[in-house]
């Protein structure tokens, strides 16, 4: 039986050399990206500002009557509600800000849903509210700086295993492929204006695993052959390596990134935006393992005498390489 | 290869066995389940309120609001023991202005007196003392409640509170819910499969009320067992009456709330020695009570708890000192937690609702659907594709998947976890993983026989250097996962704890299961040709 071969035996692009033109445009994404955030922001779900958000379909109706209900519920007082269809277009969110004098009485936003819901029940018959979320002040806060946290903590401690597993300069190279990715997710966060909610979170560290994945798989490449190519140019390493485990690459991009466009087509609304925020992370991780933490090594000056440790003689290392060991890290 | 030795195939064996077993009960639909011979496990995996449908209510109570509750409870104690005190001490000023009780003992002379009538009253339950107690000026005394005291009566009020919502909620009947208490202050309730969390709000909101009413007893048995009550009465649910009838007339008013109670503690009473109730009024309640009682000797009162009389007692003798006794068929148990409810009702912490997320039923399970469709399509073109690609090493690398997700929800099943939305993309990442360590390690056997290795020689060292990456990509994912469990909330816990149990069902099922298939394999057949 002839197997698939996705990548030909013996490939051999030059990947790296295009690297100063590949980090130049990344550079310039990541600064589009945080100049985006900046200006225009993310669009924060309730999770993370507050306020509340009802889910609501109109079972009988074919369309939403969007005009009508800013009307009613504008008519409450509490300012002017931002209502979106999501999936079909009986099927509306509807979302507000913390009431004023919230910060006094955490009370206030549960309150204010309560009597939306109220209002939308007595106004429309055929009303289903499918899902309520109201956050206080304080809880989104809350919900805000443990995310941030988290996802920082994960960042540098992975850093750290990095760093002790293999040289420092793996490190650094893993955790700029980390912000790079993390980075840009937030650039197409801020572009799309899509929710921005907890979700998302688990989103970018979903990312975070998958691109270190691929970054450590380069990486493991790059430490074996820096210890068997010991003349070789860097950047002429680091290219063979790529090429080495690409076969690798393309067929785990592949078989991951397919649930996971099955996910944005046809999963549940209520992840689209988490879905997208995967799919885009994992193709901006292949990428960044390939073009942000590989180059890194070189400005960082990885030789091949990295992992030669100072007390003990190159043959022994080598002995232990035939053998099959690895050398002593 | 050689490693495989009769024991450890056994002990792997055993997990793949067990990892099944634990799982099968959340995946066999519910008719079979139900025959599941009670030595094997039943636990199924719990659903997530995003999935299931349900609804969240995060409370918050206001410390503040505990401390001045406490103060007034001293001031009251401090008052009393000044007025019993002989000759009786006359105290001015009092305040309870910056979270301490102060006040002035009018006659500079008494103050050694009011120092021993007020000791007494520091005590706590754990023989530490409740207050600093502290004269300044002279005559004037400050009581500040220590930090521990402070800290407990949290503690204790967020319990009460606790209880108070478990009662009531379990009333509802058919929900099983979630009642967890969460930092100091707050209190998470999840209901699964109640859409409307307002019922759930109505019933939380109110506190343990206890009221003491007299019995109408000039009204008509037979018109009461209608429900029609007579002018100034009520009609109220009576279920353990001992006339048979489960309601009774009592008269509108005249009564006394048990927002009056200061405290209640199982008991046993002194004459008959069944279970009751000892409770003590504050001052106030303690005079209208003894009032009540002096008036109506010889009648009969009913306590009522939560609009429901839980017993209807005959007044022997007036009872003054504020103390008194409910009873009323009793169990020590029963006593016990009626008490409880009754000090949370005298401690009325108001709970404040902070979060409230609800998800309809209907979502819910339209999230399910298409989750489980999309899941399903996944891994059908994912399995496809590994066929394809590594012929019979495909087969073994997907046989591994489909045990992964076994083990994945057999674990969840075994340690209780929950499963929740984004716990579904924690299990699409862990899957993902397990595909790469597969992929990793045919690929380097490719590579091994590429450079012209003999078959065996070539699938060791494909495992061996395969497994290198493998380790280090998956032990950063678990420690990632391990810093998003102690420092996320909610939904980024769910995604950690199927990242976690994820990772290591699948390098064991990715790595350690395939290679002893494949050493199977081996020795079986010993293949001349290695088709990869």
């Amino acid at each position: 039986m002839k197997l698939l071969k996705l990548v030909p035996d013996n490939t051999n692009f030059r990947f790296l050399r295009l690297r100063n033109f590949a980090i130049g445009i990344s550079v310039l994404l990541m600064i589009a990206s945080l100049i985006l955030v900046g200006t225009r922001g993310l669009n924060y779900g309730v999770d993370f500002i507050g306020g509340q958000m009802i889910r609501a379909t109109f079972t009988q109706t074919k369309e939403a009557p969007v005009s009508e209900l800013r009307h009613q519920i504008g008519a409450l007082g509490y300012g002017e509600p931002t209502i979106q269809r999501f999936g079909q277009e009986n099927q509306i969110s509807i979302r507000m800000k913390l009431p004023e004098g919230a910060d006094k009485n955490p009370e206030l936003a549960n309150i204010m849903a309560d009597k939306i819901t109220a209002s939308l029940k007595s106004n429309h018959k055929d009303v289903r509210v499918d899902g309520v979320d109201s956050v206080s002040g304080k809880v989104s806060s809350e919900l805000f700086s443990t995310g941030i946290i988290s996802l920082l903590a994960a960042m540098i401690a992975i850093s750290i295993y990095i760093w002790v597993r293999f040289e420092w300069q793996f490190g650094a190279g893993a955790i700029f492929a980390l912000v790079h990715d993390v980075t840009l997710t937030f650039g197409l966060f801020s572009l799309t204006q899509m929710e921005f909610d907890l979700n998302i979170i688990a989103a970018l560290l979903t990312i975070i695993g998958y691109s270190l994945n691929d970054t450590i798989v380069v990486y493991d490449r790059i430490r074996e052959n820096l210890m068997k190519y010991r003349k070789m140019e860097v950047p002429a390493l680091l290219d063979l390596s790529v090429n080495e485990t690409l076969s690798r690459t393309v067929m785990t991009s592949l078989t991951i990134l397919m649930p996971l466009s099955i996910l944005v087509l046809f999963g549940p609304n209520v992840i689209f935006g988490f879905a997208v925020a995967m799919a885009f992370g994992i193709f901006v991780g292949t990428y960044s393992s390939i073009y942000m933490a590989a180059p890194f090594l070189i400005w960082l000056k990885v030789r091949a005498d990295s992992f030669v440790p100072v007390n003990e003689g190159n043959d022994d290392n080598a002995a232990r390489m035939q053998e099959g060991y690895g050398a002593v890290v | 290869m050689s490693d495989f030795t009769k024991p450890r195939i056994w002990f792997l064996n055993a997990i793949l066995l067990v990892g099944i077993l634990f799982s099968l009960p959340s995946l066999l639909p519910q008719k079979i389940h139900d025959q599941i011979p009670s030595f094997l496990p039943s636990k199924t995996i719990n659903l997530g309120l995003d999935l299931a449908g349900g609804s969240h209510i995060l409370l918050e109570a206001d410390p503040a609001e505990v401390i001045t509750i406490r103060l007034e409870q001293m001031e009251d104690s401090v008052r009393s023991a000044m007025r019993k005190a002989e000759p009786r001490i006359a105290i001015e000023n009092i305040s309870r202005a910056g979270n301490k009780l102060s006040f002035v003992v009018t006659d500079p002379s008494q103050v050694d007196a009011a120092r021993e009538a007020v000791l007494p009253l520091m005590g706590s339950a754990s023989g530490g003392r409740d207050y600093e107690l502290s004269v300044v000026d002279g005559n004037k005394m400050i009581l500040t409640p220590t930090q521990q005291s402070i800290s407990d009566s949290i503690d204790n009020a967020m319990d009460s509170a606790k209880d108070v919502i478990d009662r009531r909620i379990n009333a509802l009947g058919t929900l099983e819910p979630t009642i967890i208490r969460e930092g100091s202050e707050r209190i998470v309730v999840q209901a699964p499969g109640l859409a409307d969390p307002e019922a759930l709000k109505r019933l939380i909101g109110k506190t343990a009320k206890l009221e003491f009413k007299l019995v109408d007893e000039n009204a008509d048995p037979a018109e009461t067992a209608q429900g029609k009550a007579r002018v100034g009465s009520q009609i109220l649910p009576y279920p353990s009456n001992p006339s048979g009838t489960p309601v009774i007339a009592v008269r509108r008013l005249g009564g006394i709330g048990g927002d009056r109670l200061t405290g209640a503690q199982q008991g046993f009473d002194s004459q008959s020695n069944e279970p009751v109730v000892n409770i003590s009024f504050d001052t106030e309640g303690g005079r209208k009570f003894a009032d009540m009682t002096t008036k109506n000797t010889g009648k009969l009162f009913a306590i009522i708890l939560d609009g429901q009389v839980i017993s209807a007692p005959r007044i022997n003798e007036p009872i003054r000192g504020g103390q008194s006794q409910i009873s009323g068929s009793f169990t020590v148990e029963s006593a016990n937690d009626l008490a409880i409810a009754l000090n949370s009702g005298a401690l009325p912490v108001e709970l404040k609702v902070v979060e409230e997320r609800s998800v309809g039923p209907d979502l819910g399970a339209d999230s399910i659907k298409k989750g489980v469709l999309a899941a399903l399509i996944g891994t059908t073109a994912v399995l496809f594709f590994m066929l394809l690609t590594y012929g019979r090493f495909g087969v073994y690398a997907n046989l591994a998947l489909v045990l992964n997700v076994f083990l994945i929800l057999g674990v969840m099943a075994m340690i209780g976890s929950t499963l929740t939305l984004p716990g579904i993309a924690g299990f699409v990442l862990t899957i993902g993983a397990a595909v790469d360590a597969n992929v990793l390690i045919n690929e380097r056997i490719r590579e091994e026989q590429r450079r012209g290795r003999k078959i065996i020689a070539a699938i060791e060292n494909g495992y061996k250097e395969a497994s290198r990456a493998i380790f280090d990509a998956n032990i950063t994912n678990v420690i990632a996962g391990v810093l998003l469990f102690a420092f996320g909330s909610g939904p980024v816990r769910g995604f950690a704890v199927v990242l976690i149990i994820g990772i290591i069902t699948s390098v064991f099922t990715a790595v350690t299961i395939t290679r002893m298939w494949v050493s199977f394999w081996l020795k079986r057949n010993r293949p001349t040709e290695l088709v990869i």
